[in-house]
């Protein structure tokens, strides 16, 4: 026996209210933030991450709100990501409550701020997102890169030089997002996966295209991550997070239950 | 009314800690926050957390003007170490080329290393077991190799086995959490633990002292 592999529910929040449809059959407020997190706690969710797509600064100031919140009510890790990129936006949010924070486009625009967020927080609550695309043709050797807003703008890096610099600057965690397969239903691109957790020591948590029971699984097993976070299948109440882990144990990986 | 002091020295996740303190103290215990000298001196249990690096969290016990009194109650009463606060009431930390520490307990703290044919992950993150190699109150409702939630890179080391009081493996097993008279101190983060976590708070809270 030894470390569990982790199941990360993800939340996308706007104004302080989740949105994308989460439905529990004896939830009384789907946006209810606290509500939803409280739930997937006594699931056995091993933590939650917050993904704050609100446009505004002034409506930014409701994420630190929701994070103070969860906290004084869940008792597990959170990860807040989306907006973070000053290290005040780091200090808010660690005060609030949480105990990560997930760096993604200011770390493109400055790589140096992972650095400088490392050396003031500690590596332990700095994870890096990456959302990487394939751009390798198909009989070329796999190869992809980083892109911004939402897959659309390309920037022309590496992405698994780009997972290992990350590394030396500090990071203590990075979440691989793949655009190719995000909202598919697909599973994930594990080559992608493999090949960025193989390359670096830090914990790599896979993201982007969970369908169903079997692509977490692959994930872990395939894709040789160390955490799942995945969405809609739990947010829509097709699966519950601990059928998630009991399927997960069927298939052999060690969770926690 | 029972004082808990959460002795603040500028390094991580206070907020955390005080909050879960919070949840499970009731009517018992009233949590602060604080980084005041007195009121660690004065308070009647401490709760001494950490995250980040050695080197910052001696020289902030320093500055701050912590460094004695924190000793002082690792003495005399209900103490409670989490994670870096845990690392530095040993002697040494190989951490930053070497750090000198609180000295409370004989014995080092040494990182994770792995050879290349063993490629676990660094830092240590996420639910592991805890074998429990001690009664001890803090324990109690708590079954034994129950998951708690990690994050570090280094370990402690006692030079005395018997201060072990919880073992956990990674690679190979290591002091999870030590025990003698009134300190307790754990390398996961019982305020991220879940309801195991909580309960370890809520026994600290509730606790005399006496193993």
């Amino acid at each position: 026996m030894g470390l569990a592999k982790r199941i990360i529910p993800c939340l996308d929040v706007d104004n302080g209210r989740v949105v994308k449809g989460v439905k529990f059959v004896d939830i009384r407020d789907a946006g209810d933030p606290v509500e939803i997190a409280r739930r997937y706690n006594d699931e056995g969710a091993d933590e939650i991450t917050f993904l704050d797509i609100t446009a505004s600064a002034d409506e930014r100031e409701t994420m630190v709100h929701v994070v103070e919140q969860v906290a004084s009510e869940v008792f597990i890790p959170l990860t807040v990501g989306g907006g973070i990129r000053t290290l005040d936006d780091i200090r808010r949010m660690l005060n609030a409550g949480a105990d990560k924070v997930s760096i993604n486009t200011a770390a493109i625009f400055n790589p140096g701020f992972v650095k400088e967020a490392c050396d003031t927080f500690g590596s332990q609550c700095i994870v890096v997102a990456i959302d990487a695309k394939r751009v390798s043709a198909g009989d070329e050797p796999l190869r992809w890169e980083i892109f911004t807003h939402g897959g659309r703008r390309e920037t022309g890096i590496d992405a698994i030089a780009w997972a290992e610099r990350m590394e030396e600057l500090g990071a203590g965690e990075l979440l691989v997002t793949s655009m190719d397969r995000d909202g598919t239903k697909q599973g994930f691109d594990l080559e992608l996966m493999r090949t960025i957790s193989e390359r670096v020591q830090i914990p790599v948590i896979a993201s982007g295209g969970v369908g169903n029971l079997d692509h977490l699984a692959d994930g872990v097993l395939q894709g040789k991550a160390d955490a799942v976070l995945a969405a809609s299948i739990f947010h829509f109440g097709e699966y519950t997070i601990e059928q998630a882990k009991r399927h997960m144990q069927a298939r052999g990986i060690e969770v926690r239950l | 009314m029972k004082h808990v002091v959460v002795v603040d020295y500028g390094m991580g996740n206070l907020r955390s800690v005080s909050k879960a303190a919070e949840h499970v103290a009731g009517n018992h215990a009233r949590i602060k926050v604080s980084s005041d000298p007195a009121r660690v001196r004065d308070a009647d249990a401490i709760i001494f957390p950490g995250q980040g690096a050695a080197r910052a969290c001696m020289d902030h016990l320093i500055e701050t003007g912590l460094e004695h009194s924190v000793q002082q109650a690792a003495k005399e009463k209900p103490f409670l170490g989490i994670c870096m606060g845990m690392q530095v009431l040993m002697d040494y930390s190989e951490e930053n080329d070497g750090v000198h520490c609180l000295k409370v307990f004989p014995g080092e703290v040494t990182p994770f290393r792995f050879p290349p044919t063993q490629p676990l992950k660094i830092p240590h993150m996420g639910w592991n077991q805890i074998a429990q190699t001690q009664d001890h109150p803090l324990w109690h409702g708590i079954e034994d190799n129950t998951r708690f939630y990690f994050v570090h890179s280094y370990y402690v080391q006692p030079a005395d086995h018997s201060l072990t009081a919880g073992v956990c493996d990674y690679g190979h097993p290591f002091t999870a959490a030590i025990a003698r008279d009134n300190v307790f101190a754990i390398q996961a983060h019982p305020e991220k633990s879940a309801d195991a976590g909580l309960q370890l708070l809520k026994n600290f809270i509730q606790w005399n002292g006496t193993p």
